[in-house]
């Protein structure tokens, strides 16, 4: 008999809040986390708001050695040490003994691309000749694997220690490759989670894209809107999520809370064929990701009672849940809920995943659906598939059993993970 | 005089990239900074460049090879000031 897998700790370093209560908070009230950036409008951007997680320089000195802080200039690693931490101690963890790793813990930490202002730095200085001032950190920095390698070590991890990468679906890939891990006896904890940096040199390729809204930088709270007639594009952000997983053994051994069970998940790729592209999804791909989730996970259909989707604010939101309606083979009134926190935080990119499957476990353990925010105009082809009160715009009392989590990526690949209220 | 508060100076640069094990007073001027003050080997090299930047000093690649204590530090720190 195959352990069950269970979520014992969960750590937030979001725009909309870099601890659990204001993260959660925000997502109740949607109050939102995207902010106005005089950077971006200096460099001419065409959008110039975006999610940034708001954290003062004190805060930091509680997750960071003095001599780790020395000439660090990696956004993106410090979301995760710090969502990543704070996941750890969540689960009522430790770190390990000074003489001897923890080899049942491991961590699978995934990203985009790491301390791209490193990086930039560390080209300056190559540029001039300078390379022999670079200094002892612009490797483990920039280094893709540098958030995993950091968590490691913070932790003790004796188990495996990895970075996974799959563009905006990383963070929930990764919940299923610690899932599978846990799942195939090969360790009792995962450290799971993903982060991104901040900043013009990892968003600016976006703009360029022309993909980013450029109407509401005067308004930067109203300018992500997902599931409406008037998105105009994804407002990009930035972060980190973690989520512990645990064998349910080992949990129950330690006597841990549990704020959910991962019933199952899949991941797949719609190889860039049939309407899929390196930026458009393989609408059959999505939908026999979602399927073949429900099928690994041992649900049905109709067991799905909410939907925590991708669902960016670009205009392919309508395809989405076209995929989900057709995958789910529900319609109308019998749709499940459905929402998209990135209304409230932006588009987290390679952190997205974790940051939104962090706040769909909340939901289990608030007994809520948190509201969607910015849709005054739901698509009307949204509404055609789906009725209005399935798409709640205020936070609704509701005590789900299970809900579907998707992340898509650049790459056409895909990624659905299920969750459901933990019943011994 | 001079030589006394470069050595100061120089413990002040070296006292961050102590583990948590060794402290400020365990370092003498016999001090081997990777075999005694177990200083990681990586970070020797953000030592030189902090010792570059506060004495205004370049060190070529065989002073920081020949750089294996404190004393060895001191030898190449006056060496450089006094030919500025």
């Amino acid at each position: 008999m195959q352990d069950r897998v269970v979520v014992t700790g969960l750590g937030i370093c979001a725009p909309n809040g870099v601890t659990l209560d204001d993260f959660t908070n925000s997502l109740k009230e949607g109050s939102s986390g995207i902010s106005f950036q005089q950077q971006l409008r200096d460099l001419n951007f065409g959008c110039q708001v975006a999610g940034v997680p708001n954290i003062k320089s004190e805060y930091i000195n509680n997750y960071f050695t003095s001599l780790q802080l020395r000439g660090l200039n990696a956004s993106g690693l410090v979301y995760g040490v710090i969502a990543g931490t704070d996941a750890w101690t969540d689960a009522g963890l430790t770190k390990a003994r000074e003489d001897e790793p923890d080899w049942d813990s491991g961590v699978i930490f995934g990203t985009g691309i790491l301390g791209v202002d490193k990086f930039r730095e560390s080209i300056h200085l190559v540029d001039a000749g300078n390379t022999r001032r670079l200094g002892s950190t612009s490797v483990i920095q920039t280094m893709a694997s540098g958030i995993s390698a950091y968590l490691g070590g913070i932790l003790g991890s004796g188990n495996q220690v990895t970075t996974n990468s799959s563009a905006c679906t990383t963070g929930t890939e990764g919940v299923i490759m610690a899932y599978d891990r846990i799942r195939s006896g090969k360790a009792k904890r995962i450290l799971t989670g993903s982060c991104s940096d901040s900043g013009p040199y990892v968003w600016g390729g976006f703009d360029a894209m022309r993909i980013l809204p450029r109407k509401y930088n005067d308004t930067p709270s109203t300018a992500s809107r997902p599931l409406s007639a008037s998105a105009s594009g994804f407002v990009p952000g930035s972060g980190a999520g973690a989520l512990v997983l645990e064998s349910l053994t080992s949990a129950k051994q330690r006597g841990a809370k549990i704020y959910a069970e991962v019933l199952g998940g899949a991941v797949n790729s719609g190889g860039q064929r049939g309407g899929g592209s390196m930026t458009a999804p393989n609408s059959i791909s999505v939908q026999r990701c979602i399927k073949m989730a429900l099928k690994n996970s041992e649900i049905e259909s109709k067991d799905i009672e909410a939907i925590n989707g991708h669902l960016t604010a670009t205009g392919k939101d309508p395809v989405e849940v076209r995929n989900w309606s057709l995958a789910l083979q529900r319609s109308g009134l019998d749709f499940p809920y459905i929402n998209s926190f990135k209304g409230i935080m932006g588009h987290g990119l390679a952190a997205a995943g974790s940051m939104e499957c962090v706040g769909t476990v909340l939901q289990f353990k608030e007994e809520q659906i948190f509201g969607n925010v910015n849709i005054d105009d739901l698509h009307p082809e949204i509404e055609k598939l789906v009725d209005k009160s399935r798409i709640p715009v205020k936070t609704i009392n509701f005590r789900p059993n299970t809900i579907a989590k998707a992340s898509f990526g650049f790459g056409d690949v895909n990624a659905c993970v299920i969750f459901s209220n933990f019943k011994d | 005089m001079k030589e006394e508060n470069y050595y100061q100076q120089l413990k002040g640069i070296v006292q961050p990239y102590l583990p948590e094990d060794v402290s400020v007073e365990d370092i003498s001027p016999d001090s081997h900074f990777i075999n005694e003050l177990n200083i990681n080997s990586a970070n020797l090299v953000d030592i030189v460049l902090d010792v570059e930047d506060a004495f205004e000093i370049t060190l070529e690649n065989e002073d920081m090879d020949q750089m294996q204590t404190v004393n060895d530090a001191m030898v190449i720190i006056n060496k450089k000031r006094s030919s500025k």
